[in-house]
């Protein structure tokens, strides 16, 4: 705890800790400065000015957002040469902006209109020039219209600091100045891993995912079609938000009800291949440790990393396709679903494969990628057709005059819609690996472990266990007195300081959870705007009330789970489960020269 | 040298050697007295040096006028592993030529200076940060820095007195910005040379985040006649509030156009007059004083004798020494429109109203220029330029406004008139 001194901010006195910035300070004396390039998640740069100052003893106007507090400060953010000097600042800033906002997707949700709206700009007295020198950058999933682009920076700043991805960089000086991808080159060809965490801190629409609400709709209109909805675990948390209800909202029941409204035929679960994941995960990683310490093979690649996140499978693609070995060959839970929609469920169901069609709604943008992947072709079609963000459903909502607060609660279809609560935390950063050592542990051990495996909780930083098998179940004798070591880590950045550990051998784990975006799905760059570890919190928690709610919490409990082993599967790794189930990957790390 | 711009003025500190020894000889430099007061430093205690410089009045020759003594308290003071001593020779300013003659004509009396700076505030590590543009400039340092080196005056316990200090030169890639200390820091950092937000300032946390001072050439050349001579000789010199010598640079519609070192104690007619031999083409309509960015000064303004004290009074600088003279022929609207279209060219772009106001400041001035200004343009950019003063990160977007407000306030009607 930091020491706390007296501020004076336009007549109130506050006292706050002194390590507080003079915008920290304000929002504590309910004064609600105008930010533009500050962002919580992100370094601050205090480069676009819309949130200056004056504080007396200073001729000059002081970035609040950077500016730190000290004792007896008097500040003042309502003068009237800062009220004219902001106004013209976000004039010049407006611009250089494409004011396409009718058409905009970030219409209504912008947070430059917020500021034009706040400082009641009427008129622009300067000729409106939009960067449309540089066309729009529709080569990847991540899309960019630098038309639109403000210059704030923040998707740099997250783009290199955070997931340390550096597909965007600053180009150019002064008046010709702006925010780019690397090299000038269409995203496609940069090593962007389409995680769209850039989309979640733009602060207007210069950044946004590639619309495919009109596929959806395609579909829905064909009478031939049948339509299978199947649900990210991450989207429960967030989907409510998007559609105008408070954070940390839980929609599971009405986002079921939604799927039904607006036309789908189906509403099943991503949460039952979450369920399903855990099994074959579970035992692949159980294979490698028996090959290991029973057969005493040297050749076993560890630590084994987890391979749900499509973002992270692009990442270590790009930047260490040494390490591929090393990820599981599991598919991710929407690429479990897909195969199993188009062959389990349509015999079940006696439905043509053919007719049907597996939409996904998930927190995010690089799963457009994952399902376009040729591999991804297991049921002899492509598995699933189409990826919505919880973004673009709540939109399909909304265009369908649905009011979402209002609709009542259901559950999912049969049979791919019954699920744990281990599946629901996949949504949270560390969520795999507790619903792995639920049911690992008990496996092996005989014994059912602390459901609550807090030790991999936590949104940020690397967080690390040892586990100790005390004793064995029938079968794992050879596992007793092993330690497992075992490690969780969400956002890029943090995965990369890992693996160099990993690399360098300063660290060794056995198995490794790694999520791509900051705090795990629950986080997803196709989550609802704005986004900040703040807001990220009450997502993650209603994620553990959700799975404190459930009858069951341990995926190898699911009566779904059992279900398809015994009917379809046979048992976890089996040869259908692996054609149907697991992938391979390969190398793209010329993409990242 | 091969520059030909003239040393306008006799009885000089500064430029004493310049052109009366072989800058590329230590010997030469030190049969004329140099690097006695490097063997006088390092005797003395590192605090006394620090308090000779404050005692003295030296304030830095960049431009902000800051007291050097004062700075390098603020790095003797840090606690860390590391500190660094950088000698700003980024000189960019349009009119501005003593860096480089003061590089070129007499490399070893900015290296001295260094060690005796660099020894007193603890900096172990040192560069002197040359725009590129300077080729020679480079060359002639290098060459000083390893003589120096083989003579001991550099590397390994300096003149026995157990100092390390090692130092090299660092190259700029042109960019105007750059002379701003942070941004100087930053692209020496490898990144783009853009200004840092302050605090944390360089004395403090600069290079590398190390405690770093970043000094003017001029100001760092004034160090060894401080040691040497005393404080009490330096307050000597000019006004009390301004002491030491000054170098003006004349250049613009003055018969003879050159280098200048002088005490602030007399108007910059005199200077004009006595140094630079007149006006060419009749009277002079006005002055730009310090580059740039640096104040439009009137004739009347220029009769009086410009201390640091009215300076303030004022709020007015004559920045880097620079004195741009037009006579009357010369349009203002022509003048600050070449002046925008430079600001706007060197704008880094890091900050909203530097990026877009430089260009925005720069077509209104082309409006005029053309003929198609009007009132409310003129209206919108006093406005801008207010808004302009006070808001944006660093120097260059803070002052790049100031020949236009005073343009505005002095020559208004012939603004409108054109």
């Amino acid at each position: 705890m930091s020491d706390k001194v007296k501020v004076m901010i336009d007549g109130t006195e506050v006292s706050v800790p002194a390590d507080f910035t003079v915008l920290q300070a304000a929002q504590i004396a309910g004064i609600d400065i105008p930010t533009l390039c500050y962002h919580p998640d992100l370094r601050t740069t205090g480069n676009c000015r819309v949130c200056i100052v004056e504080i007396e003893g200073m001729p000059l106007f002081q970035p609040s957002c950077a500016f730190k507090v000290y004792s007896n400060m008097k500040v003042r953010t309502n003068t009237p040469e800062l009220r004219k000097a902001r106004k013209m600042i976000v004039e010049l800033i407006v611009s250089r902006h494409n004011t396409d906002c009718l058409k905009c997707d970030s219409n209504l949700n912008c947070e430059l209109q917020n500021l034009t709206d706040k400082m009641n700009i009427r008129d622009v007295r300067f000729e409106i020039q939009p960067d449309f020198e540089h066309p729009m950058d529709n080569s990847n999933i991540v899309q960019r219209d630098p038309s639109k682009c403000v210059n704030c920076g923040r998707c740099i700043r997250m783009c290199n600091e955070i997931q340390t991805v550096n597909a965007l960089e600053w180009t150019g000086r002064g008046y010709h100045k702006m925010a780019m991808t690397t090299m000038e080159k269409p995203l496609a060809e940069t090593a962007c891993i389409s995680c769209g965490q850039c989309i979640n801190v733009c602060p207007v629409g210069a950044l946004t995912e590639r619309d495919d609400t009109e596929i959806a709709w395609s579909f829905i209109d064909d009478p031939e079609i049948h339509t299978v909805v199947q649900t990210a675990p991450a989207i429960r948390a967030g989907l409510g938000e998007a559609c105008g209800l408070e954070q940390g909202h839980l929609s599971a029941g009405k986002m079921f009800a939604a799927i039904k409204k607006v036309g789908f035929d189906k509403a099943m679960d991503t949460d039952f291949t979450a369920d399903l994941t855990i099994l074959e995960e579970g035992t692949e990683f159980l294979g490698r440790v028996t090959r290991a310490v029973k057969d005493g093979a040297t050749d076993v690649a560890f630590p084994m990393f987890t391979s749900c996140s499509p973002g992270w499978i692009n990442f270590m693609e790009t930047f260490y396709p040494e390490l591929l070995p090393n990820l599981s060959t599991c598919k991710s839970p929407q690429q479990m679903f897909g195969p199993l929609a188009k062959t389990y469920y349509a015999e079940k169901a006696g439905i043509d494969p053919s007719k049907i069609r597996v939409v996904s709604m998930m927190p995010c943008t690089a799963k457009k990628l994952e399902c376009a992947r040729p591999e991804m072709n297991a049921s002899g079609y492509q598995d699933v057709d189409v990826v919505l963000t919880t973004r673009e459903f709540a939109k399909m909502i909304k265009t369908a005059n649905i009011d979402f607060d209002k609709l009542a609660e259901i559950k999912p279809d049969d049979p791919m819609g019954i699920s744990t609560g281990a599946a629901d935390i996949f949504a949270n950063t560390g969520g795999v690996m507790e619903a792995a050592l639920r049911t690992v542990y008990e496996l092996v051990t005989g014994d059912p472990l602390t459901l609550n495996f807090t030790p991999v909780r936590g949104l940020k930083g690397i967080k690390e266990a040892d586990i100790t098998i005390e004793k064995t179940a029938p079968g794992y004798e050879f596992l007793k007195g092993v330690t497992v070591k075992v490690a969780v880590a969400s956002s890029t950045g943090l995965a990369r300081k890992l693996l160099d550990a990993v690399k360098a051998g300063d660290k060794t784990y056995h198995f490794v959870e790694i999520m791509c975006c900051p705090g795990g799905c629950i986080g997803g760059g196709g989550q609802a705007k704005p986004t900040s570890w703040e807001i990220k919190a009450k997502r993650a928690a209603a994620i553990y009330r959700e799975d404190e709610s459930r009858e069951l919490r341990k995926s190898h409990e699911s009566p779904a789970v059992a279900q398809i082993y015994k009917e379809f599967l046979g048992k976890p790794n089996s040869h259908k489960a692996h054609e149907l189930l697991h992938t391979h990957y390969k190398s793209k790390s010329h993409l990242a020269k | 040298m091969k520059f030909n711009t003239k040393i306008l003025s006799t009885d000089n500190v500064l430029l004493k050697n310049i052109g009366s020894i072989d800058p590329l000889k230590i010997d030469d430099y030190i049969a004329a007295g140099g690097y006695e007061a490097l063997k006088k430093a390092v005797k003395m205690d590192r605090k006394e040096i620090i308090d000779v410089v404050s005692d003295s009045g030296l304030r830095g020759r960049g431009g902000a006028n800051f007291p050097t003594g004062r700075k390098w308290l603020f790095t003797y003071n840090a606690n860390a592993d590391q500190k660094y001593l950088i000698i700003n020779a980024d000189e960019g300013e349009p009119g501005t030529i003593k860096d480089r003659i003061l590089m070129e004509g007499d490399p070893h009396q900015i290296i001295e200076g260094m060690v005796i700076a660099a020894y007193a505030i603890g900096a172990t590590k040192g560069f002197i940060y040359i725009r590129g543009e300077y080729s020679d400039s480079i060359k002639t340092m290098n060459a000083a820095i390893k003589q120096a080196t083989e003579k001991g005056m550099l590397g390994k316990n300096i003149l026995n007195s157990g100092f390390d200090f090692e130092m090299s030169v660092a190259m700029g890639g042109g960019a105007y910005v750059c002379g701003e200390e942070t941004a100087l820091i930053d692209s020496m950092e490898g990144k783009r040379g853009e200004p840092r937000l302050k605090p944390p300032y360089p004395p403090v946390e600069g290079l590398f985040g190390k405690p770093t001072i970043v000094n003017n050439v001029e100001t760092i050349v004034n160090v060894p006649h401080i040691i040497a001579k005393g404080g009490e000789w330096f307050r000597s010199l000019g006004a009390s509030c301004s002491p030491g010598t000054k170098l003006f640079m004349l250049s613009g519609d003055v018969n003879e156009p050159g280098i200048v070192e002088t005490p602030v104690d007399l108007s910059f007619e005199e200077v004009i007059n006595k140094f630079g031999k007149g006006v060419t083409g009749g009277k002079v309509k006005f002055a730009q004083i310090g580059g740039s960015s640096g104040n439009i000064f009137t004739p009347e303004m220029l009769k009086k004798v410009w201390t640091y004290e009215r300076c303030c009074e004022f709020k007015v600088s004559y920045g880097t020494g620079s004195i741009f003279v037009c006579n009357e022929e010369r349009s203002i609207v022509d003048h600050l429109l070449t002046v925008a279209e430079f600001f706007e060219h060197e704008s880094c772009g890091k900050c909203t109203p530097c990026r877009e106001g430089t260009h925005r400041v720069r077509e209104i001035m082309e409006k005029f220029a053309y003929g198609e200004g009007t009132v409310s343009d003129l209206e919108l950019l006093k406005e801008l330029c207010h808004v302009m003063k006070r808001s944006p990160i660093c120097g260059l977007g803070q002052a790049c406004i100031n020949p236009v407000l005073d343009a505005i306030e002095h020559y208004k009607n012939e603004i409108l008139a054109n």
